[in-house]
């Protein structure tokens, strides 16, 4: 047997013949049986052995081709070029060689004070933004906890925001908080100073900052909710018992049953702020590239003046570099903060 | 009902207000004719279309609207073939490499995208892709996250249900589309949500990259056209907005349901 099986001549003439006379159906019931026992499991392991191990192979292979040149051209290798080029001088305008010079982009870059400014600014934004979005998202996610009428229709109400574009926000935030718009014609109506907000290096950071907040004060609402979903009732039950007033469930309870949830979202938020500091910086700054003043550049938007106006690729490289730094050190921070064993 | 009761209700009508005001004032200033958009009124004295008809007239707004449609279905469609397809590898084979491939995937999660833009922007220059529809799209064809999405999924498929196909003969390909694929069409819509709606957004990486107005993308278009064309046109701005924010606002809430299902769904992984 095994891989030189071959059927034996006899059963298929046996085979034929009795497929010719087909008789009795008792007959035939007893020859499957019988036809099964003989032929046992050699050919299938034979067929699979051979055919299935190639085909396997060959699937991986098609399959992982289109995505490996993917990730390693369009991912890896552009970002070690730009590391490679954060420690070179590389202008785009100037022509020749893009010599080698160490650290002294980096240096430049700290002595930048736009840049520092930049990166403070980034700081806030996260900073403000996360702690922002935790507050308003758990604060609505427990309120819709507790209702019963109307929750699904408050829930879409919330995340609206979330799903539409951020470029058109930023700009009808704009138009709310402009120097004769909707919030100041609200202040002079009852009897309050109109301020500059977005015209203020000391208030746009912070109306820059507001309105990611409430864009994505959905997204968490959604995030807690399923959260709070999944904490036994039974344990707010023994709280009860045990004399705890709300205030004590909501910390002993409430809050670190959540805590996968928050720190899920404050990582997720600290990426999206990077991102969305970008695009809201460049719409809604009041010159649009992080004025007044300088007051609200993120680092993302500095990278973009030094790359695509200066065309100081060098200088830009580096810069990305430091923000990769950043990222990952505030990410790690985060874990190892928020991330804490409770023993219930 | 007792106020204790209606103290919910109290503040989250307020927030509601909050989170809607924006979108009506916006509405209300797009309908508004331009020396009534001072006014404070909410609903517009004399409404009229003609902001709307002189947006779409005098600027590529459609245009843009078609870009944004055709790259964010390109993208997704691509983003939940290969991730899913690679999650599902990864999940469920047991091949040279596996592991190292897995991390190098995992580890472009840590590089930002805007780490990435300038040796893209050079790539794309040198090879011509600058203001096409496959520059804009390329870098979002693939992502870490939907891969790794996908392998967590992927791995709670019993690997009997496989082994039963692979014995009655299909082919590893139709095993994939025919027993794989059905288990986690959940995840696959949460993956396609989260792909549309980036893609639909992504603003720095098409503002680099294309040139000519008729290849921006409905963002882009709508930054160009607020701080340039319309530049202090606040009637004109705002009904721009509105044409951007209101197809997705309505696709929304059709499919609310779903969205918020994936939302959940991948946050618990």
């Amino acid at each position: 047997m095994g891989e030189g099986y071959f059927p034996s001549p006899f059963f298929t003439i046996r085979g034929y013949i009795m497929e010719q006379l087909k008789s009795s159906q008792d007959y035939d019931r007893e020859y499957d049986k019988k036809k099964e026992k003989v032929k046992q499991k050699a050919p299938f392991f034979y067929k699979l052995r051979k055919t299935h191990k190639y085909q396997k192979y060959f699937f991986i292979f098609i399959s992982l081709l289109l995505p490996l040149i993917f990730y390693l051209g369009i991912r890896v290798m552009p970002t070690l070029f730009t590391f490679n080029m954060g420690f070179r001088e590389w202008n785009l305008l100037a022509t020749g060689e893009r010599p080698f010079v160490g650290l002294d982009n980096f240096v430049a870059l700290f002595q930048d004070e736009v840049f520092l400014k930049s990166l403070l600014n980034t700081f806030i934004y996260i900073v403000i933004g996360v702690a922002g979005q935790l507050l308003f998202g758990i604060t609505v996610a427990l309120l819709l906890h507790k209702i019963n009428r109307f929750k699904g229709l408050f829930r879409v109400i919330y995340f609206i925001p979330y799903v539409t574009s951020i470029v058109a926000i930023s700009w009808v935030f704009q138009w709310l908080f402009m120097g004769n718009g909707f919030i100041n014609d609200v202040l002079i109506n009852i009897g309050l100073p109109p301020q500059p907000f977005l015209g203020s290096p000391d208030q746009a950071l912070y109306v820059i900052a507001a309105a990611m907040i409430w864009q994505s004060i959905g997204f968490q609402m959604v995030l807690f909710l399923a959260g709070l979903g999944n904490i036994p009732q039974m344990l707010y039950e023994a709280a009860d018992i045990d004399g705890a007033s709300p205030w004590q469930k909501f910390w002993n309870v409430t809050v670190p049953l959540l805590n996968p949830t928050i720190v899920f979202s404050a990582i997720i938020g600290m990426i999206t702020f990077i991102q969305v500091s970008f695009t809201q910086v460049i719409n809604m700054s009041s010159d649009g590239s992080g004025g007044p003043l300088d007051s609200t550049i993120s680092v993302v938007v500095y990278i973009y003046q030094q790359a695509f106006q200066q065309y100081d690729m060098g200088m830009a490289s580096a810069a990305t570099v430091i923000l990769f730094l950043f990222i990952l050190g505030l990410t790690i921070f985060q874990m190892k903060v928020l991330t804490k064993k409770f023993d219930y | 009902m007792k106020p204790g009761k209606l103290l919910p209700y109290i503040a989250l009508i307020i927030g509601a207000v909050v989170m809607l005001f924006p979108f009506i004032w916006m509405l209300s200033t797009s309908l508004k004719a331009p020396m009534d958009i001072f006014n404070l009124n909410i609903i517009p004295e004399s409404a009229t279309l003609a902001n709307y008809i002189e947006v779409l007239q005098e600027s590529m707004f459609i245009r843009w609207f078609l870009n944004s449609v055709i790259i964010a279905v390109i993208t997704t469609v691509s983003v939940i073939f290969f991730d899913t397809l690679v999650g599902y590898i990864i999940a469920k084979f047991t091949f040279f490499g596996r592991k190292f491939l897995f991390i190098v995937i995992l580890s472009t999660l840590m590089v930002p995208v805007e780490m990435l833009i300038i040796p893209w922007y050079m790539m794309s220059s040198e090879l011509g892709w600058t203001n096409t529809y496959w520059g804009i799209l390329f870098p979002g064809l693939m992502t870490g996250f939907g891969v790794f999405l996908m392998k967590q999924f992927m791995e709670q498929i019993p690997e009997d249900l496989l082994n039963a196909a692979r014995i009655d003969g299909m082919n590893e390909f139709s095993i994939f589309f025919k027993i794989a694929v059905p288990q986690v069409w959940p995840a696959i819509s949460a993956l396609g949500i989260f792909s549309f709606l980036s893609n639909w957004n992504a603003f720095l990486w098409p503002l680099i990259v294309t040139e000519s107005s008729s290849l921006r993308t409905l963002p882009v278009g709508l930054s160009y056209f607020s701080s340039g064309e319309a530049e202090s046109q606040w009637h004109l701005i705002m009904t721009g907005a509105t044409i951007s924010v209101i197809p997705l606002i309505l696709v929304f809430i059709l499919l609310q349901r779903h969205i918020i299902k994936g939302i959940v769904l991948t946050g618990m992984k």
